[in-house]
């Protein structure tokens, strides 16, 4: 099988300072249809995406030379390329603070080569123009962004404008990760003082009206300690 | 003969330790002569050009050469420290550069006049004092000394020749010194006496000429001659105290001399030294507080006793008894006394003089076993300091003048009453304001005021009026019973209120004592007990106080203190510190100063020097005792605080021992296991390619199997070093924690796959704050835990729910439960079942509680009644969550 015969092949740089983990993902990442470039420290991470402008990035944020924030930041500056983020069990803060600051996902070593692929189909995704459908379908749930209606298996589900807001949010940016601060920001504005507690609520009575099984959410999935995630059907 | 068995092991070290100090302290040769002029000077000058020749550092600190040219000549050569000059008055007085010999810190040091007094503004009164902290700090001294200065010779040097010695040295710096006798024939001397070549400054001739008779010379002689043979015997004495093993020496004596307010003490305790040099024994000068109070002159003496005592190397101690005979035997059957040494009353033969007595045959009578030796105590004399057993005369005068006027007063009330009572009834007034005015004065005025009633009773209100005669012969029975009854009575009370009052200055004493000790007892730091202790001394003495520590190369008065020191007290403070002695206002070290320095010090080690702002003018010897009990008790808290930090740090040493090994055996073990499966089961799939599907999946199974493993112990030891280095930061936020359950269930997935797992947690959202990361860890753990330790199959549940303060979690299963004996330290490191199975790091459990401590939680571990362990997280909640808007 090859790839490069469906479709040009996408590139991704992967920008990390241990030999052994670039060689992984250089296997991994080839044998599912990517041209792999990689880079050992930030500044020729940035040289290279310049260079190769590379369909996705998969950054370190613990480099040698500069911290891995800087890089993000670095390429945001002139690139809206897609960036993942590879990160410690321990990172949480760090990870909050890179998708705050641009990037697109993350994943957690040690991590399996499915959920890295997966990732990297959705942070593409979002990359690509927003989707101009109005309605949203995920199984048995219709969203109707035009006229703010939700309908489960037909049924209309009543939601107050605040849960309302928080669905559109996951909705729209569907797979992406969204962290507190964005969702709030997002729905609350940015003046508001910290309403964790009140987004918790809110999740929670979306779950109830929206999910199967409330405490096995399908479809908005918890990030722990991160934000929370749309995960609508493919 | 077996000596070497017989020793006495702890007796030996002594003496080696003995030994060893006085290595590390200088050694101090004196050149004794038996008076001036017989060429001391010129002798020390002699042996110290030698010791140069020999390839000593050898420094002339200071010597007198009287302007003799043989001594001046063998000086040549010999290096000078220049003398320093000190402004007295309008003269300007050369003296010793202490100083400067303690910068200079040459081998050997010559210092002559050993028994020279320093002019005001030295640091030390006496020469004498310059050399012991020469000795101490290591230098080896060559001195020179009359025997007429030694102290405990200087009565005798009196009694023979007539003259006042005024500057005498302290026997005990003269303790392990070595001895030149500088001799010289009587004839000779006083031939070269003739020829002009003795200094005798401005002493008039005639005096001079009386000391240098040839009986006189004679006897100093022999007495300088007896000095010497007297310590020649002391290095052999304190071998033989060792080797024996026994007590002092061969004859075993214990040496006690009573001390009282009295000037003929001095001799009594100069006469014991002497007696206990002879039967080289050990000697303690013993005073027992009676329960009258001293008048201030006898205070002073009886300091001055005791001080001399001090310095001729008696061991002081003072004891309260309201019985002097019983006081004294107490000391002396404690301390295990052979013989007690006491003052033949003086010749009083009047009431004194029959108690004394009466005293001196009870002890007799009842010392039992204890030799009693009575002593003749010669006045000194006859000089002004003469102090009498004080205790009518110094009395203020203001209370005889009370005690007048009282008997005026009630003079006028009876010569009132004189109309309607009869001549007797005044008698009775005058005894009743004898008696009360006991209450209030001394026993002299009491004395007094009876004597003084009685004639005026008899002159103005007894027949014949305004006469001292007695007409009738009741009257005269009447006014006798008066005079004996107002006498005794007036004494008896006032004797009792004396008592009274010296019961309740004890009192005092012992409950500022006390108070002290049990509040220091309680104190756990250095800043508390220089806290308490200034606070004490503002309340007992009403003194402000300080305390300085060593900071680096200097000390550093506490910020605590209520006392500032000046530059100049920080330095008597530093040197107390450094000497390990009191010194400044009170004591013989640097007296100038403005405060009183005592060093906080333990056979150990000197902690700090209490630095002490008394107002009053005199410190009496209860105050200094006190005084000396307070910074005694301060340094034993002190020591005690310490000797307890050092064993806590051992023991975190011992625990951190135990832990290291622990992981060490840990990280041996259970990381090995994993990394050898993991590469084996890597190399089977890599030696063969033709595996079928069955076992590559077998092998790849066992690799992800070995690596989820590897991946939860280092996550685990990482955690546990994040604890240990107080890394753990808690960052709270409102959670549900429905949320928190599911991932950890979904962290552990893998583990649970043989257990069902119950979750319970309502349907409503449980908001909490917490920190999400650390908890969620915690119950990944506790759950972890539960799917290892319990059969597969048996149910796992969690349960989470808000109480009103709180949120509680937790995790059950139908396991085989707890070990009782693991559960007290089931939360401790590498604390681990017998029957845990493998692949755990022990330190699962201890991570759950850091965490859990670290949002100000509790965990319980225990047994459910129906079986299987259970795990009980409990997060306060401070606050119920604000109240949510709808926009």
């Amino acid at each position: 099988m090859n790839p490069e015969t469906d479709t040009p092949r996408r590139v991704a740089l992967v920008i990390d300072d241990e030999p052994q983990i670039r060689r992984l993902l250089r296997v991994t990442l080839e044998t599912h249809g990517y041209r792999v470039f990689d880079a050992s420290t930030g500044n020729a991470g940035i040289a290279e995406a310049a260079m190769r402008r590379p369909d996705v990035v998969l950054l370190d944020l613990g480099l040698p030379d500069m911290d891995g924030l800087t890089v993000l930041k670095r390429l945001r500056e002139w690139s809206r390329v897609p960036v993942v983020i590879l990160s410690v069990r321990e990172g949480e803060d760090e990870k909050v603070e890179a998708l705050d600051a641009g990037a697109d996902d993350y994943v957690t070593k040690p991590f399996g080569a499915a959920e890295l692929l997966a990732r990297l189909r959705a942070a593409q995704r979002h990359a690509q123009p927003p989707a101009v459908d109005a309605v949203v379908r995920s199984d048995d749930l219709e969203i109707d962004l035009a006229s703010r209606v939700v309908r489960k298996r037909g049924v209309e589900v009543k939601l107050t404008p605040t849960e309302y807001a928080l669905l559109r949010a996951l909705v729209t940016q569907a797979g992406k990760v969204l962290t507190h601060r964005h969702l709030q920001t997002e729905v609350w504005g940015p003046a508001m003082n910290s309403q964790t507690h009140a987004m918790r609520v809110h999740i929670a009575h979306l779950r109830e009206k929206l999910e199967d099984d409330p405490s096995e959410p399908r479809w908005i999935r918890t990030e722990a300690g991160v934000g929370y995630r749309w995960v609508g059907a493919d | 003969m077996d000596n070497t068995d017989s020793r006495n092991p702890d007796a030996l070290l002594a003496a080696i330790r003995k030994e060893e100090a006085r290595r590390g302290r200088g050694r101090l040769k004196v050149f004794l002569g038996m008076c001036p002029g017989v060429g001391k000077t010129f002798a020390m000058l002699e042996a110290a050009r030698r010791e140069r020749q020999a390839g000593r550092d050898v420094v002339a600190g200071w010597v007198e050469t009287h302007g003799r040219p043989e001594t001046a000549a063998s000086l040549g050569g010999l290096p000078i420290l220049p003398p320093i000059v000190v402004p007295y008055r309008d003269v300007r007085l050369a003296e010793f550069d202490l100083e400067g010999a303690l910068r200079r810190r040459p081998q050997l040091i010559l210092v002559d006049e050993l028994a020279h007094t320093n002019a005001p503004g030295c640091r030390h009164l006496k020469r004498w004092q310059d050399v012991a902290e020469l000795l101490d700090a290591g230098m080896d001294v060559y001195t020179t000394l009359n025997v007429q200065h030694v102290e405990s010779r200087a009565d005798t040097v009196r009694q023979i020749t007539g003259t006042e010695i005024r500057e005498t040295v302290p026997d005990s710096i003269l303790d392990g010194a070595s001895f030149k006798l500088v001799d010289l024939a009587p004839s000779e001397l006083i031939q070269r006496l003739q020829e002009g070549k003795v200094y005798l400054g401005d002493r008039a001739e005639a005096a001079a000429k009386g000391f240098f008779r040839e009986g006189n010379l004679m006897a100093l002689r022999e007495l300088a001659l007896r000095l010497v043979a007297d310590h020649v015997g002391d290095g052999t004495r304190e071998f033989r105290r060792t080797e024996g093993g026994g007590k002092g020496g061969k004859t075993g004596h214990r040496l006690l001399v009573a001390v009282g307010p009295s000037p003929t003490s001095e001799t009594l305790i100069r006469w014991t030294r002497r007696l206990a040099d002879s039967l080289h024994g050990p000697w303690l000068a013993v005073y027992v507080e009676g329960p009258v109070a001293l008048s201030e002159a006898a205070q002073a003496q009886l300091s001055r006793n005791l001080s001399a005592a001090r310095d001729l190397g008696a061991e002081v101690v003072a004891t309260t008894d309201g019985d002097l005979v019983e006081g004294l035997l107490r000391v002396a059957r404690d301390r295990d006394i052979s013989l007690i040494v006491v003052g033949k009353p003086a010749g009083d033969s009047g009431w004194e003089g029959w108690r004394a007595g009466q005293l001196l045959r009870r002890l007799v009578r009842e010392s039992g076993d204890i030799d009693v030796q009575v002593v003749q105590a010669e006045k000194r004399g006859g000089g002004g300091n003469r102090v009498r057993s004080a205790r009518p005369l110094a009395l203020p005068a203001g209370q005889y003048g009370g005690a007048i006027g009282v008997v005026g007063v009630v003079s006028l009330l009876n010569l009132a009453l004189d109309e309607i009572a009869g001549p007797r009834v005044p008698g009775l007034v005058f005894l009743l304001a004898v008696v009360l005015l006991a209450l209030f004065v001394g026993r002299g005025p009491v004395l007094a005021a009876g004597a003084l009633s009685a004639l005026v009773w008899n002159f103005f209100f007894l027949p014949p009026r305004f006469t001292l005669s007695i007409a009738r012969i009741d009257d005269a029975i009447l006014f006798g019973t008066y005079f004996v009854v107002a006498v005794v009575l007036g004494q008896l009370v006032a004797r009792i209120r004396e008592q009274a009052e010296a019961e309740r200055r004890r009192e005092v004493r012992a409950t500022a004592l006390y108070g002290l000790t049990r509040e220091l007892a309680e104190a756990g730091s250095r800043d508390e007990v220089v806290w308490l202790l200034v606070g004490q001394l503002e309340r007992v003495f009403q003194a402000t106080a300080t305390v300085v520590f060593q900071a680096g190369e200097q000390v550093v008065p506490h910020p605590d203190g209520t006392l500032t020191l000046s530059e100049k007290e920080l330095g008597v403070a530093e040197w107390a510190f450094r000497n390990r002695q009191a010194a400044g206002r009170f004591t013989h070290n640097l007296p100038g100063a403005g405060a009183m320095h005592l060093p906080l010090s333990t056979e150990r080690k000197v902690f700090g020097v209490l630095g002490v702002g008394l107002q009053d003018k005199d410190l009496s010897l209860a105050q200094r005792e006190l005084l000396e009990a307070f910074a005694r008790q301060a340094a034993l808290v002190l020591d005690k605080l310490e000797l307890r930090a050092v064993a806590e740090q051992a023991r975190l040493v011992a625990e951190s021992e135990r832990l290291g090994r622990a992981l060490l055996n840990s990280i041996s073990h259970e990381l090995r296991t994993p990394l050898a499966a993991s590469t084996s089961a890597a190399a089977a799939l890599a030696e063969d390619p033709s595996l079928s599907a069955g076992p590559r999946a077998a092998l790849v199974e066992e690799i992800q199997e070995a690596n989820g493993r590897l991946n939860r112990i280092v996550g685990n030891l990482l955690d546990v070093s994040r604890l240990e280095a107080g890394q753990v930061r808690v960052r709270s936020d409102w959670h549900d924690a429905r949320d928190l359950v599911r991932a950890a269930v979904s962290d552990v997935s893998r583990a649970l796959a043989d257990h069902p797992v119950q979750v319970a947690t309502g349907r409503t959202p449980l908001l909490a704050q917490l920190d999400f990361q650390l908890m969620r860890q915690a119950l990944a753990n506790l759950l972890h835990n539960a799917a290892v330790h319990t059969p597969a199959g048996t149910p796992i549940v969690v349960e989470a729910a808000t109480e009103p303060g709180a949120l509680v979690m937790t995790v059950a299963d139908e396991g085989p439960g707890l070990d009782r004996e693991l559960l007290p330290h089931i939360f401790e490191k590498f604390r681990r079942g017998a029957s845990a199975p493998t692949g755990g790091s022990g330190l699962g459990l201890a991570i759950v509680r850091g965490f859990v401590d670290a949002q100000g939680g509790s965990i319980a571990a225990g047994n459910r009644p129906e079986g299987g362990a259970k795990f009980v997280i409990r997060l306060p909640q401070t606050e119920p969550p604000p109240p949510i808007h709808e926009s």
